[in-house]
C-alpha cells in the first residue's frame, strides 16, 4: 500500500465536489455508507487499546485484497496532526468523529476520492463510496461488491433476525446510510425549505447540513437520508431516497424559475453583489464565503454570470475551509490571518485580470 | 421517587438519547404525558434542527422504578456493559448485548425503525457459530484480568483456550 500524498490531495477537489453527474445543478453528490464489525471484538466503547490496536491490524489486512486490485492508500489516523485531520474531515473522507477520537484507527481512500474505508469509528469498519451528481445506484453496486471483497477476508457480527450488528441500535439491521447531498439556494430564498424539512420528517427521511449530524446547513447544503435501517432492503432504502430526490430538484428548479420570473432584478441584483463582495473582500468569514458562494452558484446555474463555470465554484467552495486554505498557503494562521487569506484567495481566483481564474 | 414536576410518584422514566447528551426524567403519567406531547410538538418546531436527533429514543415508559432500577444494573456477561451503561452512552459494548438485553431493546428498536427484523443482505459465508465468537471476546477479557492478578496458571491456560478458537475460525 502506498501512503497518501495529502499535498497532492489538497490541490484537487475531490469527488463530491467534481461538479458533473446527473443533475449536478441541484444534486451536488450521492453518498451510501455501511457500518460494519468484526464478531470476535467488543464495539468500540468497550475495546481496550489492544483490541483497538487487533480490530485495525485485522480489517487492514482484510482490506488488504482491496488496496491491491484498486489502487487505494491508507492513512494512518493516529498519527496525522490535527491540521491534516481536518483536512480530511472537510474532504468528507473522515467523519469529524474519527478525526477528534483516540487510539489506533486508519483510514483506506481510493485515488479518486470516491471509496473511503474508516476503521475503528463508531462501528470498526465503516465503508463510504461517493459519486458526483445524483447516482445512488452506481454507488450502491460499488459499495455492495467492496462489502462482498471484504466479508470475503473477515468475520462480521451478524445476527439471524437482526442482520449487522452495530453499536448503536439505530444503524442495526443493514447498517446502512443512503444520502444526497443537495444544493437548495431558491428554497431557502423563498422560504419553502422548512416545508420541505417537516414532509421529509413524516416519510422517515433525515435533514442534515454539510458535515452531517449536528452542523450547520451551510451555503443551502443540505443532505438527506434514511433514517430506518432494519427491516428494509438495502434495494429498497436506495429506491425510498432516489424515489424522493427527483421531487425535490424539481421542486428547487421551480423556485429558481419563480424566482427569475417575478423578481429577476432581485435576484440579478442578489448574485451580483455576492459576487462583487467575493472579488473585492480584504478580509472574510467561512461562513459569509459559503453564503455568498451558494448564490453565486444559483447565478452561474442561471447564466447570470456568464464567465464562471460551476467546478471553478466548486473548487472554491472546498479551497476557502480552514483546513484547506492553510495546507494551501503552507502555514498555520489564526482565524483573523486565515480571513485575510482567503479573501486574497478569492481575489485572486474570482478576477480574471489577473490572469488566474482558471488556474490553481 | 416524586415526578419532577408535582408531589405524585413518578411512574414514568424517559431517557432522551438525542444530542449525545443523555437526559433522565422521571414524570408522573399526567406530566409525562404532557412532556411527550410537547415533545411532538417541538419535533415539529424543530425547523433547521437535526430530525435524526430529536428523534427522541423512548426507553422504559412505563416501568417502576424498582423494575428500571434493576434492568440498569443487568450487565452482559460477555463486555460487562450494563443496561444503565447503554441508556446513559446511548451505544452498545458488544454484539452478545443484543442478545442479553433482547426484551429491552426491541421496543426502542420499535421506535426507531418500525420493525424488529432485517429484510436485506447475508454474508454469503455463514456468519460461523456466534457464540463461540462472543466467547473470543469474554476470553480475551478474563485474560486481561487473569494477568493483572497475576494468575499466571490460569492465564496461560485463557490463551491456549483463545489460540484453540481462533484456530477453529480460519
Amino acid at each position: 500500500m502506498t501512503a497518501v500524498d495529502l499535498e497532492e490531495l489538497v490541490r484537487s477537489t475531490g469527488e463530491w465536489l467534481r461538479g458533473s453527474g446527473p443533475e449536478s445543478d441541484v444534486v451536488m453528490s450521492s453518498r451510501i455508507r455501511l457500518a460494519r464489525n468484526l464478531a470476535d471484538y467488543p464495539f468500540i466503547t468497550r475495546a481496550s487499546p489492544a483490541d483497538r490496536t487487533e480490530i485495525e491490524k485485522t480489517l487492514r489486512e482484510g482490506i488488504r485484497r482491496l488496496t491491491d486490485e484498486m489502487h487505494v492508500s491508507y492513512l494512518d489516523v493516529s498519527k496525522l496532526e490535527g491540521l491534516d485531520r481536518q483536512f480530511l474531515v472537510e474532504r468528507q473522507l473522515i467523519s469529524r468523529e474519527h478525526a477528534d477520537s483516540e487510539g489506533a484507527r486508519g483510514v483506506a481512500i481510493d485515488e479518486n476520492e470516491q471509496t473511503s474505508l474508516m476503521i475503528n469509528e463508531e462501528d470498526h469498519l465503516r465503508i463510504q463510496v461517493l459519486k458526483s451528481g445524483f447516482d445512488l445506484t452506481a454507488a450502491w453496486q460499488r459499495i455492495n461488491s467492496i462489502d462482498d471483497l471484504i466479508e470475503s477476508q473477515v468475520t462480521y457480527a451478524f445476527h439471524e433476525r437482526l442482520g449487522y450488528l452495530t453499536a448503536c441500535p439505530t444503524n442495526v439491521g443493514t447498517g446502512m446510510r443512503v444520502s444526497v447531498m443537495l444544493h437548495l439556494p431558491a428554497l431557502v430564498i423563498t422560504r419553502q425549505i422548512d416545508k420541505l424539512f417537516r414532509s421529509l420528517q413524516k416519510i422517515s427521511l433525515a435533514v442534515r447540513g454539510l458535515y452531517g449530524e449536528g452542523s450547520q446547513a451551510m451555503g443551502d447544503f443540505y443532505q438527506i437520508s434514511n433514517q430506518i435501517t432494519l427491516g428494509r432492503s438495502e434495494e429498497d432504502l436506495v429506491k425510498q431516497v432516489s424515489e424522493v430526490v427527483p421531487s425535490i430538484i424539481d421542486y428547487e428548479r421551480k423556485a429558481r424559475e419563480y424566482l427569475v420570473r417575478e423578481s429577476k432584478q432581485n435576484l440579478h441584483d442578489r448574485v451580483s453583489r455576492a459576487y462583487g463582495i467575493l472579488r473585492t473582500a480584504q478580509t472574510i468569514s467561512s461562513e459569509e464565503t459559503m453564503h455568498l458562494l451558494s448564490s453565486v452558484r444559483m447565478g452561474v446555474n442561471l447564466g447570470l454570470i456568464p464567465e464562471l463555470q460551476i467546478p471553478t465554484l466548486n473548487q472554491l467552495f472546498i479551497h476557502t475551509q480552514p483546513a484547506h486554505l492553510q495546507k494551501l498557503s503552507g502555514s498555520e494562521l489564526d482565524t483573523a490571518d486565515r480571513n485575510i487569506e482567503r479573501a486574497r484567495y478569492l481575489r485572486k481566483h474570482l478576477n480574471p485580470a489577473d490572469g488566474a481564474a482558471e488556474k490553481n | 421517587m416524586k415526578c419532577q414536576k408535582c408531589d405524585k410518584p413518578a411512574t414514568f422514566h424517559i431517557t432522551e438519547l438525542a444530542g449525545g447528551k443523555p437526559k433522565e426524567l422521571h414524570l408522573c403519567e399526567e406530566h409525562a404525558r404532557e412532556y411527550l406531547a410537547e415533545n411532538e410538538q417541538q419535533e415539529e418546531n424543530e425547523e433547521a434542527a437535526d430530525p435524526a436527533e430529536s428523534l427522541s429514543q423512548q426507553l422504559a415508559v412505563g416501568q417502576t422504578v424498582e423494575q428500571l432500577a434493576k434492568l440498569d444494573k443487568q450487565a452482559c456477561p460477555v463486555c460487562g456493559i450494563t443496561f444503565f451503561d447503554f441508556r446513559s452512552k446511548g451505544r452498545l459494548g458488544c454484539s452478545h448485548d443484543y442478545v442479553c438485553f433482547e426484551k429491552e431493546l426491541e421496543p426502542l428498536l420499535v421506535n426507531i425503525h418500525g420493525e424488529t427484523a432485517h429484510a436485506g443482505k447475508r454474508p454469503k459465508r455463514s456468519p460461523t457459530d456466534t457464540d463461540r465468537l462472543t466467547d473470543l471476546i469474554r476470553l480475551r477479557k478474563e485474560l486481561k484480568q487473569a494477568v493483572q492478578s497475576e494468575e499466571y496458571e490460569k492465564a496461560s491456560q485463557i490463551r491456549d483456550e483463545i489460540r484453540r478458537l481462533e484456530g477453529d475460525k480460519k
